[in-house]
């Protein structure tokens, strides 16, 4: 467990105090490698953890392997970027993104709420710094926005959070913000606060999960942050927040506002879908596209945790392969980016040409993203429509395959006209070519993704029903 | 001593609605650190018997040293810095956000009484005032157009939030200070950094020229 | 009728007369003082009254009898809501259950003939001035009223006598924060309604800035001589009803309830001139948020005695 959360702490530190930038993007490799040694020896022997505190649990390993997947692709990834990205001082990037990994660990381990929200503050801390890492206007302005609405619903949470401390506090309440304290004692707690405490959270952590109307910051923080923040950022970040979302829920459940809290997901999700649709037609900016898809992911989750059971099985499996293939795409997007300068559709044309590793990888991802067979996506967007289906929620299903055809159609209109075409008289920056370096993170990613469609072990599947289980509700 | 605090909470509100109303930032600035001030006052009057006596000290003293010092002049020197010294259109109009943070105020207050707490006799109108204040701050955040003007409606919110988490120092004390001194500071820092760049690159501290982003 | 009360009810009357002109006196005095200055005479006002009423009158072409009905209606209504306001002790000369809202309606009225005055002489710039008093009284009308309201479901009486009578204390012991919020709504709405700083300036010669004395320009001689008169006693009303409040509906005797009422009004002049020195007069488009302000305050009053 230390070596998950405080090695890539140190480390973070060890980044701050090192003079060379040349050497720095070694340690983010060093601490990325070691944090997922530690992630397998967790899987293997659990161990026991801080009693009541930190522990890990089913839904926390799905979470902390995603999150440790995408961050030794990004890691990966970083070496050539920020070898090609030279001119830039990367302390606090680096560092911040060391810092980062021990914090988003810390949320998937986390069993006390408290403990929880500090995690997710760090995050926020942590990241608002990085994607001002061009230092122009346009990061500027995404990294206040991102920093203001995050901040906001952090606090919103912390109130919320508050709210469920209160709750428990009534006679023969735990007096406690331990997850399974908090879910034995669920009767007992007060009801009228665990409901007020669900609003603010969902409010709070939805923000930071991107959930519509909460998803402001996202298409901008997205946009301009560097590639591999964006793929850290919508894979990591997001499902930490679905995580703290899941660990709310089940407290809820416990105290009998399940139904409530399922339903609120159930419709905030669906609204992500929606609006997710509406932008993502006609976007010209396709990091911004790659935000919006984000939104409708974030949707899909909240769906299949609102629906719960095999659909919320479903959501655990969607939030890792979410994870993977948002990583290839923000990858083979980021390249894309240097490679011509610009975000905008209209001026980039022939990625496959001009980038015949990227090009396919960002293709193959938009395939991936949208559920197309047999990538990962496809099986579990299945398990959580079939889980819709089963639990009656007939509308809701129809609505949920209507929205996933209009994306599909919106981002391909975008992402062909991205890869085909002649890239003669597209803008060219020089020294960026493809290589290796910046396609073998993503290519990893597909195959895992590709891996996970094709055979999905019964363990893990296992897994899925356990975290889907923790969090409970209708079978 | 329990009327005291009422009286304390009613100031807090009242600050609530001195910001809402006021245009001039050094005034605002002003009212929220005469906020933070008050609110360092409450763990002194609010304290069960069996909390220690150095622990409430140490609260208040933060809170006061955070709250009510550190944190407005941080604002102050953001404000000097960037050259702004009011707020000049703000998204929805004074007239119109004093009425809805009164109406907010109002319902807080009819409402939070249907809430059941602990210990109502002891904290009569502590949850009616933190839900106020963290509306108003909220409020705050989303009419105003000028980045300190916003800091300082998280600052507000913030506020609230920290009232809210007094009523659970009886049975969980270190939950108040970790949480939010830690992000109260931490916050407000890098939104200080922030602002302090974003005036670098504008050479202006409005948000709304913020809108190369958008749909 | 007792002797006792005969007197108090006397004393009353006497105060409500010859005192007001001394409280716009105090009002310069302390104002003058914070800027260092020595400051016109105490009584000043009552030498222009004296000077006033000997001088002659000028009157405009087009206005007709309404003109005069301006200042005559304002003095006595105001007056006449004097005497609602208990003075030295409970109950006032006048009382009955439900007179908070004549108190209301005659201040009202006298603002209505003012108007109607104004608007009398056919002058552009006096209809503006009325526009512009129409405007805010519209705002801190309702405000003033919910304050009235507060205070008769503190003490659970109806009367003014009664809500700034021996109930008093005991609304002050239980409802303080709600009576607190009361008291500076209604110092608030003081200023608003005497044409104080922040609202209005009553020293000032812009026209194009002034509310309630663009109003009263055309009058002069004693009908001007009214107008002042019936103004110095509206602040007297205010100054005595915040007096009673403030002060807890103060002792039974005479003797104590005059000087508890002296002292108050002394003090609320004493406010109002420190307002006035240490503020600007507000924006005029600022002013609708002062008197939103002060009745959000007294709802918010309100709300706390209900919950």
């Amino acid at each position: 467990m230390a070596l998950v959360v405080l090695l890539p702490l140190l480390l973070g530190a060890l980044a701050f105090a090192l003079p060379s930038r040349r050497e720095r993007p070694l340690l983010l490799l060093a601490g990325a490698v070691g944090h997922s040694a530690g992630v397998a020896w967790l899987w293997a022997r659990p161990g026991r953890g801080l009693e009541g505190w930190l522990a890990l649990d089913a839904p926390g390993k799905v979470i902390l392997a995603t999150v440790s997947a995408l961050f030794l692709a990004s890691a990966a990834y970083a070496q050539r970027y920020l070898r090609l990205r030279d001119d830039r001082e990367n302390r606090i990037f680096v560092g911040g993104l060391l810092v980062l990994l021990s914090a988003l660990s810390v949320v998937a381990l986390a069993q006390h709420l408290g403990i929880l929200w500090v995690a997710i503050e760090v995050t926020t801390l942590t990241t608002a710094p990085l994607i001002y890492f061009d230092r122009d206007a346009r990061s500027l302005e995404a990294s206040w926005k991102y920093l203001l609405v995050c901040s906001l619903g952090v606090a919103l949470a912390l109130l919320g959070t508050f709210f469920l401390a209160l709750s428990s506090a009534g006679p023969g309440g735990p007096h406690s913000l331990v997850v399974g304290e908090l879910v034995a004692a669920g009767p007992s707690l007060s009801r009228p606060w665990v409901r007020a405490a669900f609003v603010f959270l969902l409010v709070g952590y939805g923000t930071k999960m991107g959930l519509a109307p909460l998803h402001s910051w996202k298409p901008d923080a997205y946009g301009e942050a560097p590639g591999l923040l964006g793929a850290i950022l919508s894979g990591g970040i997001t499902s930490a927040a679905f995580l703290a979302l899941a660990r709310v829920l089940q407290v809820c459940g416990a105290a009998g506002e399940g139904a409530f809290a399922r339903q609120a997901l159930l419709a905030m999700g669906l609204l992500s879908m929606a609006l997710a649709g509406i932008f993502i037609v006609g976007q010209r900016d396709y990091k911004r596209m790659l935000a919006y898809s984000s939104v409708e992911h974030m949707g899909i989750l909240a769906v299949g945790l609102g629906v719960g059971g095999a659909a919320g099985a479903g959501a655990f499996f969607h939030a890792l392969n979410n994870g993977l293939v948002k990583g290839v795409l923000f990858l083979a997007a980021g390249s894309i980016h240097r490679s011509y300068g610009t975000k905008q559709v209209d001026e980039v044309r022939g990625a496959l040409r001009r980038l015949p590793l990227s090009g396919p990888l960002f293709l193959a991802g938009f395939f991936a993203v949208t559920g197309a067979p047999p990538f990962g996506p496809f099986f579990s967007e299945l398990t959580i429509l079939r889980g819709v289906f089963a639990s009656g929620h007939a509308l809701a299903g129809c609505l949920f395959l209507a929205f996933v055809a209009v994306i599909f159609v919106g981002m391909g209109a975008i992402v062909l006209g991205v890869v085909q075409g002649d890239p003669a008289g597209c803008p060219e920056r020089p020294g960026q070519e493809d290589g290796w370096g910046n396609a073998a993170p993503a290519l990893a990613l597909l195959a895992a993704s590709l891996a996970l469609g094709l055979y999905l072990p019964p363990s893990l599947r296992d897994l899925f029903t356990a975290a889907s289980a923790t969090v409970g509700g209708p079978r | 001593m329990a009327t005291f605090a009422q009286t304390v909470f009613i100031l807090v509100v009242m600050i609530d609605f001195f910001v809402l109303a006021s245009s001039r930032l050094k005034a605002a600035i002003a009212a929220v650190a005469a906020q933070g001030a008050l609110l360092a006052l409450l763990p002194l009057l609010l304290a069960p018997q069996e909390l220690h006596v150095l622990h409430v000290l140490a609260l208040s003293l933060g809170a006061l040293l955070v709250k009510g010092i550190g944190i407005p002049f941080l604002l102050r020197w953001a404000m000097r810095e960037a050259s702004v010294s009011r707020e000049v259109e703000p998204v929805v109009g004074y007239v119109p956000s004093l009425a809805l943070g009164g109406l907010g105020v109002m319902l807080a207050f009819a409402f939070s009484a249907t809430l059941p707490i602990p210990t109502p006799e002891k904290h009569p109108y502590l949850v009616a005032t933190s839900l106020s204040t963290v509306w108003t701050g909220l409020l705050l955040v989303v009419s105003r157009q000028k980045a300190v003007s916003q800091v300082l409606g998280f600052l507000v919110l913030e506020n609230g939030v920290f009232v809210f988490g007094l009523l659970l120092s009886d049975f969980m004390p270190w939950m108040v200070e970790a949480g939010v001194l830690l992000d109260l500071f931490a916050a407000v820092f890098v939104m200080g950094i922030v602002i302090f760049h974003i005036h670098r690159t504008f050479s202006s501290l409005d948000t709304g020229k913020l809108s190369a982003l958008r749909d | 009728m007792t002797a006792h009360a005969a007197l108090r009810a006397l004393l009353q009357v006497a105060l409500l007369v010859v005192l007001p002109p001394l409280l716009p006196g105090i009002v310069a005095r302390v104002k003058a003082r914070v800027a260092g200055r020595q400051g016109p005479p105490l009584l000043q006002l009552y030498f222009d009254l004296a000077r006033l009423v000997r001088k002659g009158e000028v009157k405009s072409r087009t206005a007709g009898p309404v003109f005069h009905l301006g200042p005559v209606v304002g003095a006595a209504g105001a007056l006449a809501a004097g005497l609602l306001v208990p003075g030295p002790g409970a109950p006032a000369l006048l009382s009955f259950p439900g007179d908070l809202f004549l108190l209301t309606g005659l201040l009202a009225a006298g603002r209505f003939a003012t108007v109607l005055a104004a608007l009398d002489t056919g002058s552009a710039f006096e209809g503006m001035g009325a526009a512009r008093e129409v405007t805010f009284a519209s705002l801190a009308e309702p405000a003033l009223f919910v304050c009235l309201l507060v205070l008769s479901r503190a003490t659970g009486e109806l009367s003014l006598s009664g809500v700034l009578g021996p109930a008093l204390p005991a609304a002050w012991a239980q409802w303080a924060p709600a009576l607190l919020l009361c008291a500076v709504a209604l110092f608030v709405l003081a200023l608003a309604e005497n044409a104080r700083i922040p609202v209005d300036d009553p020293t000032t010669h812009l026209e194009l800035t002034m509310i309630h004395e663009v109003m009263v320009l055309d009058h002069s001689g004693p009908d001007f001589a009214l107008v002042l008169y019936g103004a110095a006693v509206k602040l007297y009303v205010f100054g005595a009803l915040l007096a009673r409040l403030a002060l807890g509906g103060t002792g039974r005797g005479i003797l104590p309830g005059a000087v508890g009422l002296l002292a108050g009004l002394a003090l609320f002049a004493g406010a109002v001139g420190l307002v006035e020195s240490s503020m600007a007069r507000l924006r005029l488009v600022r002013v609708p948020q002062l008197l939103v302000g002060a009745g959000v305050l007294s709802l918010f009053a309100f709300v706390l005695l209900v919950r």
